[in-house]
Formats: C-alpha cells, sequence, structure tokens
C-alpha cells in the first residue's frame, strides 16, 4: 500500500521500488531504504505533513513527497 | 623578534559537519565561548561561523559548517559542506580534520554522515552529543567499541552540560591522530551506506532506545488536531500582544528621550544648517531605528525561547499546509512573523529556509506582512480619518479598519508567494523535511546571547541604511532655503523652506501621478520621505503643515482635517483620501533598508527592483480603486 495511506501507528516495511522508479536519493540519505521498518506517528492538524518514525528517529515529510513509496505492514518481525 | 614568531606557526583547522538538531551549534559554543565570529561565506548568504578553541595551547580554528543531512549539495548550505569536505571552498584555508557531530539518539541515522565523511578518507573525529538522554532512555552506548570498529577516535559528550570536553579539548588539536584506519569504497547505494550501519549498531550492541514519553505526551496535547490549532492560535496572540503591548513603555521612553536630545542641542548649539543636521538628519535617524528595538528585543526573545524549547518545529508542522497552497513551506512562517516588528530582521531570518527558491519566495513577499513602521501612520489617519463609531454596539470602526490592513497585508503576502512560485519561480519544489526535536527547557545564557546577537545584527544592519538616507531626505528637504522674512513665525518659517526645498520640487512634480489616487504634493513629499522609513511621513506631514509632532500628533490631526486646497477650497484630506492613503502604505516598498538587505541576501538588485516596482504598481492600483470606490460610495 503507497506509504501515505498507511494508518497512524501500524508498523510497515518499506518496499523496493516499482521496476523503472526509484527511492529520491533525498529520501535515501535520510535512511529510507528498502526493508527499512517505519511508521506514521501522526498527521499534522490540517492533514499534511506526516511525522514518520524511522531508523529510531522522527521526520516530518509532506505527502507529495512520499507517493513513490510503498509498505507492506510487518506482521511477523519486529526487528527494525 | 625572529620571523619565525612573527609568522608563528600556522594554526590547525577543524571544522564541525552535523545534521540539524545534532547539538552542533551547543558544541560549538561551547569550544569557542566568546571568540565565535558570524559572516557569510563568499558569494552566498550561508552563515559562516568560526571561533578559536578556548584555552588551547596552540591556536585551533574551530568552523561551524552548516547543518546538513546529506553531503551531495542540492540547497545552498549542503553546497558549502561537500566543497569545505573537498577543500575546494574558496576563502576558507584548507581544513586538517572534520569533526562528525552526531546525536547519539539517532545513531543509526547519523552514522550513515559519518560514512560519507568516512569515504573520503581524512582526518575524522566523531563527537556523539546527547549521550545523557541515551542512557536515560534505556540505551547503551559505548564509544570505545565503536571507535574500535569505525578506525576513528570516538567521544560522547553532553554539550550544554559540558560533560566529556576534556577529552574533547586534548584531542581538538591534534587532528593527525584522527586518521582512519582503513578508507570505506568510495561509490555506494543508500542502501549499502545503510547495510553498513545496521552492521555497526548490531556489533557494537546499540539497542533500540525507549520513546522519548514526555515529548510523545506534549505533541499529543500541542499537535492535536483541534488543541493543536487553538494552541497555535494563542501563542500568536499572545506574541502580538506582548509585541504591541509591552514594547510600548520602552518605545515611549526611547522617543521622549530623543525628543529631549533634540530640544537639548538646539539649545546648546548654535543655529544654523550644522545643528539642523545633526538634530532632524542624525538624531531623528538613529531615533526612528531605535524605537524597534523595544519590539524587536522582545519579538528575538519569544522566538529564541519558542525554537529552543522546540515548539517553533511544531507551529511549521501545524502551518504548513498553509504555506504549502502559498508554495511556500513551514519554515517561511517564523520569517514572516517577524516581519511584524521589521521587515529587516524577517529576512534575515529567511536563511534558516534550506530551499532556495522558497527561501526567495519568502523574501520577496515579506515587505508585505506589516511592520511596525506602518502603525504610526495607521495610527494617524484612522484617528484623524475614520469615525470612532461601533458597529453591533462592540465593534469598533477604527479597530475594524486596523484588522482589515494587517489581514490586507498577509493576504497578499500569501497570493503574491503563490504567484511568484507558479510563475517566476516555477520549478520542482524542494524536498520538505523536519525534525521535531524533543522538547527541552531554554538556557538563559544561550537565549541571551542569541537575543543579543539579533538585536545588534538588525541595529548594524538597518541603522546605517536608515541613517544614511535620513541624512539624504534631511538635505532635500532643506536645501534651497526659501528668502527669509523676519515677520513669519518659527513654524511658518519651516514650512516656507520646506515648500522652497528640492523635496517639494520632487513632490510637485509627482503629482500628476499620484493625483488620480486623491494625493496633493504635500502627500508626495511626504511619500518621498517615507522611503527613509515608513513612518517618517508622519514627520513630513507635521513639518508642511507647520505643527509639532510630538505628543500623540493630536495637533497634526487637526492640522490635515483642516488643510483646504487652495485652488478649490475643499479639503486635501477626506475619507476617500485618507483610505487611499492607508491602502497605498499595505501595498508599497517605501523602506530603503529593505531594499538594501533584501538584496544583500539574494546577492542581487534584480529581485529587490522586481519586488520594489511590482509593489510599487500594486500599491497605485489599489490605491485608485480604493479612491475611486470610497468617492463613489461617499
Amino acid at each position: 500500500m503507497p506509504l501515505a495511506a498507511l494508518p497512524v501507528g501500524v508498523r510497515a516495511r518499506l518496499c523496493a521500488p516499482a521496476p523503472g522508479s526509484a527511492i529520491p536519493t533525498r529520501l535515501g540519505d535520510l535512511g529510507f531504504v528498502p526493508g527499512t521498518s517505519l511508521a506514521v506517528v501522526r498527521r499534522a492538524p490540517l492533514g499534511d505533513p506526516v511525522e514518520i518514525d524511522i531508523r529510531g528517529y522522527r521526520l516530518c515529510l509532506r505527502l507529495e513527497q512520499i507517493d513513490a513509496l510503498f509498505v507492506e505492514i510487518a506482521t511477523d518481525r519486529d526487528e527494525p | 623578534m625572529s620571523a619565525a614568531v612573527e609568522l608563528g606557526p600556522r594554526p590547525v583547522r577543524v571544522a564541525l559537519i552535523g545534521a540539524p538538531n545534532a547539538g552542533k551549534t551547543t558544541l560549538f559554543n561551547v569550544l569557542t565561548g566568546s571568540s565565535a565570529r558570524v559572516g557569510n561565506y563568499p558569494g552566498v548568504t550561508v552563515e559562516r561561523r568560526e571561533g578559536a578553541l578556548r584555552g588551547a595551547a596552540t591556536e585551533v580554528r574551530v568552523l561551524d559548517l552548516p547543518g546538513t543531512y546529506s553531503v551531495v549539495g542540492e540547497t545552498p548550505d549542503e553546497q558549502i559542506v561537500e566543497k569545505a569536505l573537498a577543500g575546494q571552498l574558496s576563502g576558507v584555508p584548507e581544513i586538517d580534520g572534520i569533526v562528525c557531530v552526531v546525536d547519539a539518539t539517532t545513531l543509526r541515522r547519523g552514522l550513515g554522515l559519518v560514512r560519507e565523511v568516512l569515504k573520503r578518507g581524512r582526518p575524522t573525529l566523531l563527537v556523539l552529543t546527547m549521550i545523557d538522554e541515551v542512557r536515560a532512555r534505556g540505551g547503551k552506548i559505548e564509544p570505545t567499541r565503536l571507535s574500535q570498529i569505525l578506525g576513528i577516535p570516538v567521544l560522547g559528550v553532553v554539550g550544554h552540560r559540558g560533560v566529556g570536553m576534556e577529552p574533547l579539548h586534548r584531542l581538538l588539536p591534534e587532528p593527525s591522530r584522527w586518521a582512519p584506519a582503513a578508507a570505506l569504497p568510495a561509490a555506494d547505494t543508500a542502501e549499502q551506506r545503510f547495510a553498513w550501519v545496521d552492521e555497526v549498531c548490531r556489533a557494537i550492541g546499540a539497542n533500540d532506545l525507549e520513546p522519548d514519553t514526555r515529548t510523545d505526551r506534549i505533541d499529543r496535547v500541542l499537535l492535536h488536531p483541534v488543541f493543536g490549532l487553538l494552541v497555535f492560535a494563542a501563542v500568536m496572540i499572545f506574541l502580538f500582544q506582548s509585541i504591541f503591548s509591552w514594547a510600548v513603555p520602552a518605545m515611549d521612553a526611547i522617543d521622549t528621550s530623543f525628543g529631549a536630545l533634540g530640544r537639548v542641542s538646539r539649545e546648546v548649539l548654535p543655529g544654523g544648517w550644522v545643528t539642523d543636521l545633526w538634530t532632524d538628519g542624525v538624531l531623528a535617524g538613529v531615533g526612528s531605528v531605535l524605537i524597534f528595538l523595544p519590539q524587536i528585543v522582545i519579538l528575538f526573545a519569544f522566538i529564541h525561547v519558542l525554537q529552543d524549547v522546540g515548539y517553533m518545529a511544531r507551529a511549521a508542522f501545524v502551518v504548513d499546509r498553509v504555506m504549502g497552497w502559498a508554495g511556500l513551506q513551514g519554515r517561511s512562517f517564523v520569517p514572516l512573523l517577524s516581519c511584524y516588528a521589521c521587515a529587516v530582521p524577517g529576512i534575515m531570518a529567511a536563511r534558516t529556509i534550506a530551499s532556495p527558491r522558497e527561501r526567495l519566495a519568502t523574501i520577496l513577499v515579506a515587505p508585505f506582512m506589516t511592520c511596525s513602521a506602518r502603525l504610526p501612520v495607521y495610527t494617524l489617519l484612522i484617528a484623524a480619518f475614520v469615525p470612532s463609531a461601533t458597529l453591533f454596539g462592540v465593534l469598533g470602526v477604527q479597530a475594524l479598519v486596523m484588522f482589515g490592513l494587517y489581514l490586507l497585508g498577509v493576504a497578499t503576502a500569501l497570493v503574491s508567494a503563490a504567484l511568484l512560485s507558479s510563475t517566476l519561480l516555477k520549478g520542482t519544489p524542494s524536498v520538505f523535511y523536519m525534525e521535531l526535536p524533543p522538547y527541552r527547557w531554554p538556557t538563559a545564557g544561550l537565549l541571551a546571547k542569541q537575543v543579543w546577537r539579533s538585536a545588534t545584527a538588525f541595529v548594524r544592519r538597518a541603522g546605517t541604511i536608515i541613517l544614511a538616507t535620513s541624512i539624504v531626505l534631511w538635505g532635500l528637504l532643506t536645501f534651497p532655503h526659501a528668502a527669509p522674512d523676519p515677520t513669519r513665525t518659527p513654524a511658518e518659517e519651516a514650512r516656507a523652506n520646506l515648500e522652497a526645498s528640492a523635496g517639494a520640487r520632487i513632490g510637485h512634480a509627482l503629482e500628476p501621478a499620484i493625483a488620480p489616487l486623491g494625493f496633493d504634493w504635500k502627500i508626495g513629499v511626504g511619500l518621498v520621505a517615507s522611503l527613509a522609513a515608513r513612518e517618517v511621513i508622519v514627520a513630513t506631514l507635521a513639518q508642511i503643515h507647520a505643527v509639532s509632532d510630538d505628543g500623540d500628533s493630536g495637533s497634526l490631526r487637526e492640522a490635515l482635517r483642516a488643510d483646504v486646497n487652495p485652488s478649490t477650497g475643499e479639503p486635501v484630506f477626506s475619507l476617500p483620501v485618507a483610505l487611499s492613503l492607508l491602502v497605498f502604505f499595505v501595498f508599497a516598498l517605501q523602506c530603503t533598508s529593505t531594499i538594501v538587505v533584501m538584496a544583500r541576501e539574494t546577492g542581487s538588485w534584480r529581485w529587490p527592483a522586481l519586488a520594489f516596482s511590482y509593489m510599487l504598481g500594486l500599491a497605485w492600483l489599489a490605491s485608485f480603486v480604493t479612491y475611486n470606490v470610497a468617492r463613489a460610495l461617499a
């Protein structure tokens, strides 16, 4: 599912980008690499941006910046 | 003295690199104390902070590089860091060692940057900050183990408490001892980089930290969908209230002292143009800058407290959506807020916006925000010409007009920003990212230092420009003199001199252009004079009507109401004229210091020229419409 649609508080794992697309370099520098565990901590009162918990820190990003990111909800494993 | 002593040994140069909020600036302040100097890198407006290591036996220069998440230069800040790492930064001597500053609570991200630095194979020292917080949150951190794995020295510190500073002081002067054991492969992907980070974290046994429950609890209220907005509104109202009411006694005191200083100067000094230059040019100029100081100090104290506590990032998070509609960013919010006191510190504060596009848009619309220099003009005209009636028994019409002018300013700023970013500044919006730092208590010492720095920067920037403009305008409004006539009273004499001056001629020359707005030549002179600073028009109108402008300008109010056009016999000022002039002040960029600061901050005269003409055109149009609509309705 798209990261933007991930419900608040649910842990998920970042998917590998679809063939032909890529995770933006800047997001990669910030730790958004496939397989990383993340969760949406909260949405801003006006709905955008969102605060994301990733790699033990929290980062606010606008929805339009994460629309290329897809996640699968982590069920079995709980390691990062 | 021998030549060797004269030249001295070459100082050791080290640079601090790290993510925003990593505690880099706190560390820098602790290391360098009061020796820090703030300047700019050549050609760009990225702040350059440098200082000498306190108490070092040999000279160690510490350079505080801008906070950055990445060493690949996209923004001006990152480009500085990239060039500094490569030793290609013009104007900066070669750096002997790099000090990586990483917030130990975000180690699993911070090590990504460390790897980027290590790839370059240069002497590197890793400083882990906030190790107390790691322990408080149940984390384990072993700098020695990390040092063994990375092959470089690693030190843990608590910057603001000075914990762990002694070993750092010992190591800093010797970058030759920080050489990495082995260079890491040069090219790699983000995936490989973070796989390495995870491996390092596993090897040192770094565990996941417990969540920062205090910050979480506070955020649950302050960022709540409903309470969050209410708290935001309350903070803003409180901020406004403090700027406009707490600052008043100090502003009055400054006003009175400069008035008294002027009177004393006139009594003590011999009459003549030198005395006039001193009192009406220099003193008036300095006074018109210093009068804003109380507001600016309060505003900056507030902004710095909110920033240090951690609320400013939350405010940006809350308003980011609104700012996004206008093509701006959450970070544009603080600079625009500062503009309520004065556009000069606001434009300077726009440096915190990392993306050049949003930064430029913020700078260009900043002068639309209602700065306090407009207030004396608004107060005078509203008090003189807007009826003091009430609507529905509670709402004062005068207050409503004042509020409307403020609203008009903000609305125009946001709409202009939206227009600019969809036309002139078109392009892909920059990536917006921001961290919400943990809530912390502010430190009084650091706070005082920041406020002092901001206030002195304002006085220096605005002061020199306003003073220079004030002197030039004084000359224009003083020379040439009218033929002396002993039968005139001093006030009439002043008026006659003003009418004969070069400034008055400019006012008359302007008349055809401003007549459609309902303005006569006297207002024209006032508009010319207001280029020094907007509120100067009040003093000029007073001079031109041969009344004193002291006290609550009650006499000026009467004089404006009584002023009659000699050729038509109609009053010069009417409600439509007053409204037209008010609207003109909402839009026009009549402020030399703003123009100069804008040029300095954007590195070109093109942008202020654009802003000036755009705002002037808009002011003319809006005044024209206001004047004609108001006349038709009246």
